[in-house]
């Protein structure tokens, strides 16, 4: 294992970590973002490109957008 | 519950997954040693055999094949039934109430973020078609120029421009794309069924490695994955951004 993967990996466990301890789901979103982005950059390191392109489009653009989507609704109907 | 009870319950738990898990990560092999030969053996054969010089593709969209077909179906089906969920909602009424400040208009996006988004629509949608043709040759493919082209209308919207939204993707362009993306891909299947022995078998000429006419069937699944990955894609966003925006303008008017 490389220095690179090792610290890619750290800060995926760390992300995560702040993804799970993160209460606001407004934060949530945008803190799954950047996860999702950590995510892409260590599947690029550990040399599955194809997998970090889903990684990035997926983890890091479209799930974020749904969540803030769905949470607009969602507060949109309740206030 | 009480407390007590239920952090014991919890300490009991973990400690469980604690000794399985350490027991299960002390039998993996050691780092960077995968003992798979599957992929050794496709690394070998894979591009004799299919022409794609991704071999990642040639297992998704041959090897595969018929695995792949069953996500674009997850995916179809969340599409779709997110639809539904939505679509039978908006024909409700909802209450002007939610608004005490009905005066109040949003704040216009900057300057810039408008030309940036506006200019970043066209290389978009350039580069996603580039990710979905040539994905046997390099990494990329359907599923993930899929999702770039339908960044396309997004950037539109992020833009300000939601009437730009609709004019770049109508809605019965889209659901054309989805349908005939999901369609296409089974049909390719079955016409391998009808042509040889078996379904998904890869009928068509597999040209030269490396040029981007080659690979068969896989070049074609790309197309078909991709627009049908797009399409639901922008299906999604615009039943969500009707749902949040539309059903608010009209409890404003």
């Amino acid at each position: 294992m490389t220095i690179l993967q090792a610290i890619v990996l750290l800060l995926v466990a760390a992300a995560g970590t702040g993804v799970v301890v993160t209460r606001d789901p407004l934060n949530q979103a945008v803190g799954v973002s950047f996860f999702g982005l950590l995510l892409a950059i260590l599947f690029l390191v550990f040399q599955a490109p194809d997998v970090s392109l889903s990684a990035i489009v997926v983890g890091a653009l479209a799930l974020p957008l749904m969540l803030l989507l769905a949470l607009a609704k969602i507060r949109g109907g309740a206030e | 519950m009480s407390s007590s009870v239920r952090s014991t319950v919890f300490f009991i738990g973990a400690a469980g997954l604690a000794v399985f898990l350490l027991w299960g990560l002390a039998g993996l092999p050691d780092f960077g040693n995968f003992r798979g030969d599957y992929g050794l053996l496709l690394n070998r054969v894979g591009v004799e055999q299919t022409s794609a010089t991704n071999i990642v593709a040639a297992v998704t969209f041959d090897y595969r094949g018929f695995d792949t077909m069953a996500e674009e179906f997850i995916l179809f089906a969340a599409v779709l039934g997110t639809a539904l969920l939505l679509r039978a909602q908006r024909e409700e009424e909802e209450e002007p109430a939610e608004d005490m400040a009905q005066d109040r208009r949003p704040p216009h996006d900057s300057d810039a973020v408008r030309e940036l988004c506006l200019g970043l629509v066209a290389p978009a949608v350039l580069f996603g078609l580039y990710v979905v043709a040539h994905g046997h040759l390099s990494p990329g493919g359907g599923f993930q120029g899929g999702v770039v082209l339908a960044t396309a209308p997004l950037l539109m919207y992020l833009a300000g421009e939601y009437a730009g939204l609709r004019t770049l993707s109508p809605r019965t362009v889209v659901e054309l794309a989805e349908g005939t993306g999901a369609a296409g891909y089974v049909g390719v299947g079955l016409v391998g069924l009808a042509a040889s022995v078996s379904f998904m078998k890869n009928f068509l000429p597999l040209g030269r490695p490396g040029d981007l006419l080659s690979s068969g069937t896989i070049l074609v699944l790309n197309f078909a994955v991709g627009f049908a990955v797009a399409a639901g894609f922008v299906l999604l966003l615009t039943e969500f951004l009707e749902q949040t925006l539309e059903v608010r303008r009209r409890s404003r008017a």
